[in-house]
């Protein structure tokens, strides 16, 4: 097996047995799911007949991000539990294999309640085209890579539940930017090219960061 | 903390004035130590005397503050028993075993899960979620995930904590079995379980 099989063979099973903790314990998605859909619910009887759909992407965004935020909070509770992460980081694999076995398993999640989110703001609000969709697309992948990695350093400290919205909210701005651009911009395209250079340049730091935000 | 090729130390495990701190706390001070390879040390103390904190350097999980330490070959050599299990409580026991089968690049690594588990006495438990074990039971699969690999140095921290005399009884074969093949580095209150075995000891003041 080449060295990239194998890399691949370990990514795959560590989001495979989030994905199975998470099967077993539902104490993530289902919150996210509650999360995402009530607070466009609320926000649908809350704000005035009329509102325009500028207004309403905007809405969708704070939905998502703190959706995100949800699941991110979560993510490194199995790992912390038990030591789980010592093992891993033990296991002579590549450690950056953790990482993105994490952020996997953390844009399933994330998706999953977007595929529940993106219809429901289509209902309540405004129609959303294919841009908008590859904008939430890309602005996840984004949320997940850079936000399992500062879940990570949040588990590791004693106020992790402060930290990890302290780092993550900042570096998602350029997300929620990019992501209400391309859904209400006549210039959709630029802001998505903008979301998938986020996406490569903080991917590679988190990747190539990973091993030190494990180990001492 | 310096890994270095297997065949380029003579001393398995090398630590030379080793300091830890955390902020202001000193919690190791001047340790130095080596244990030849297919050695077993004891490592003892009082509470709080840094022996878990020590272990924990030995295997990469913490770095010194000051000191030299080098441990011969790479981290898949390794094979640690801490305070926590290093398992996940939701996964079951054969779960927990393929998975860091996998991650150790165990071969017939569902062989040697079942092997450990039928001889730590947790083969009809196999199925069941770790959460559902008793701390015994937990400390025994965290023993099967340490010698899944069949690693070159054992670091074991406390190991016959929470085992019942039967469990306690497989881990005084399984070391009795490694010891003077395998470099063991063992924390216990209970030195004189493992005096028979061992080559060398450490107190911590």
């Amino acid at each position: 097996m080449s060295a990239a099989s194998l890399y691949a063979a370990d990514v795959v099973a560590l989001a495979r047995k989030d994905l199975r903790l998470e099967l077993r314990a539902r104490d993530t998605l289902p919150a996210m799911l509650l999360f995402v859909v009530s607070t466009l619910v609320v926000f649908h009887f809350a704000l005035p007949a009329g509102t325009g759909a500028d207004a309403a992407f905007g809405l969708l965004w704070i939905a998502i991000v703190f959706t995100a935020l949800l699941g991110l909070a979560r993510a490194w509770a199995p790992e912390r539990e038990g030591g789980a992460l010592d093992g891993l980081v033990l296991a002579p694999c590549d450690r950056s294999a953790i990482w993105l076995g994490k952020t996997l398993a953390v844009l399933i999640f994330l998706m999953t309640a977007e595929l529940v989110a993106v219809p429901a703001f289509a209902l309540f609000f405004a129609p959303i085209d294919l841009v908008a969709v590859a904008g939430v697309v890309l602005a996840s992948v984004g949320i997940c890579a850079v936000g399992s990695l500062l879940a990570a350093m949040a588990a590791a400290s004693r106020g992790r539940e402060v930290i990890l919205p302290l780092l993550f909210l900042p570096l998602a701005i350029p997300l929620v930017v990019g992501g209400v651009g391309a859904g209400i911009s006549p210039e959709g395209a630029a802001y998505l090219s903008f979301l998938g250079l986020y996406d490569l340049v903080f991917a590679i730091l988190a990747w190539a960061t990973f091993e030190y935000v494990v180990t001492e | 903390m310096t890994i270095a090729a297997a065949d380029e130390l003579d001393p398995a495990i090398l630590g030379a004035g080793l300091e830890k701190r955390y902020g202001r706390k000193r919690v190791l001070r001047g340790v130095s130590f080596a244990v030849p390879r297919g050695g077993f040390l004891v490592v003892t103390g009082a509470n709080g005397a840094g022996k878990t904190t020590l272990l924990r350097l030995v295997v990469g999980l913490a770095a010194p503050t000051h000191g030299v330490l080098q441990v011969a070959g790479e981290r898949g050599d390794l094979g640690f028993v801490g305070h926590e299990p290093l398992v996940y409580g939701e996964l079951t026991a054969l779960e927990n075993l393929d998975l860091f089968g996998r991650l150790y690049r165990v071969p017939d690594r569902r062989e040697r899960s079942g092997m450990l588990l039928e001889r730590f006495g947790l083969w009809e438990a196999r199925s069941r979620r770790v959460s559902a074990y008793s701390r015994g039971m937990v400390q025994r699969l965290a023993l099967c995930r340490a010698l899944l690999h069949d690693p070159a140095v054992l670091v074991l921290d406390e190991p016959f904590t929470a085992l019942d005399e039967d469990g306690a009884g497989v881990l005084d074969s399984e070391l009795a079995a490694l010891a003077g093949e395998r470099t063991i580095m063992l924390s216990t209150h209970d030195p004189s379980r493992v005096a028979a075995l061992a080559t060398d000891r450490l107190i911590l003041a």
